[in-house]
């Protein structure tokens, strides 16, 4: 019994899937957020997977980069979901489509 | 080309068994009703992402999934539900796009299909080893080390200064605009002398804003805050 790359990547391919659905799906931003993480750890894993299949360290070194985009993005985000909160407490992502404060 | 990964059964079953714990986990972040489930869901999900790093010789790379995804990103997101008092449930009843759900769901298991169909049997191939083997898996976190910092080293710069940026931009973000602060501090209180209450609010910045901004979307209590403030003032 052999683990391939494939089924790592359709590991991946569920994962991200299941981030997609649920970033279209929920309602509540921070659940939102949460379901884009679950897209970058599965862009991650097919990162790991070709840098394992091609022998090369660059896609450990992308996987490396794409963790400090996260994060950054992360801090950014929860800025604006902490100050859309304070002005109106309990929005959810419709609550906000105007644009406008 | 048949390159694989693990031939041993071990390697298997650890790989089944993570496997099932990520997608238990992803189908826990979107199912989950509370937001607090979905973070602890979400670890789960990153500490089987970290089972599978290992599993493929990235040992550097669990060892940080686990510290910055599970250790500090999913602990911010906590910190921000207990703040902002987010745990309660999502108002499905009022959905303004009530077809939106069915036709994410067909659109996402229609996308996964396809990518699973089309890329059967033909993943794609490469040449090998263009920027450094993988080598030995003692290795793995000096030769991460050697790549950053010398094929990426740009990269690495360029990604200091989107930290600084983020760092910046959270904190602007964050902070409450001092001129909505002057027109909501005036009002509450005739009783409460205003010079104590703005001298108050002004020496402890960053930390008495998000204090009185979490105070005021919880229960809209400016007066509150004022009677809380005076005794800290007058008490030395």
């Amino acid at each position: 019994m052999t683990v391939e790359a494939s089924w790592y990547l359709t590991l991946a391919a569920v994962l991200f899937t299941i981030g997609a659905i649920g970033l279209l799906v929920r309602r509540n931003v921070l659940v939102m957020f949460m379901c884009v993480e679950l897209m970058l750890n599965a862009a991650n894993l097919t990162f790991v997977t070709f840098a394992r299949r091609l022998n090369d360290i660059a896609g450990q070194t992308a996987v490396f980069f794409v963790l400090v985009v996260a994060a950054a993005e992360v801090v950014v985000g929860l800025g604006i979901i902490v100050s859309i909160y304070r002005r109106r407490p309990g929005a959810t992502a419709d609550d906000v489509h105007g644009l406008k404060g | 080309m048949t390159y694989t990964l693990a031939a041993t059964l071990p390697d298997a079953i650890t790989f089944a068994i993570a496997a099932v714990i990520c997608v238990t986990g992803a189908l826990g972040v979107v199912l989950a009703r509370n937001p607090v489930h979905s973070a602890l869901m979400l670890v789960m999900t990153l500490f089987g992402v970290a089972v599978l790093f290992v599993e493929e010789n990235a040992q550097f790379l669990a060892a940080v999934q686990v510290i910055v995804y599970a250790g500090a990103i999913v602990v911010l997101f906590l910190f921000v539900i207990m703040l902002l008092g987010v745990d309660q449930k999502e108002a499905i009843e009022r959905d303004p796009l009530p077809a939106q759900r069915p036709v994410a769901i067909c659109l996402g298991i229609l996308g996964l299909a396809e990518v699973i169909l089309l890329a059967r049997g033909r993943w794609p191939s490469g040449a090998k080893s263009v920027s450094g083997s993988l080598g030995h898996p003692a290795g793995n976190v000096a030769l991460i080390g050697r790549s950053v910092f010398t094929t990426y080293l740009l990269a690495f710069e360029v990604t200091s200064a989107l930290l600084v940026v983020a760092v910046v931009g959270a904190v602007v973000l964050a902070r409450r605009p001092r001129r909505r602060l002057g027109e909501h501090g005036a009002p509450p209180g005739p009783e409460i002398e205003p010079g104590n209450m703005t001298g108050g609010l002004e020496t402890s910045d960053p930390e008495a804003g998000d204090h009185d901004a979490t105070a005021t979307a919880a229960d809209d209590g400016e007066p509150g805050l004022g009677e809380v403030a005076e005794p800290q003032v007058s008490a030395p």
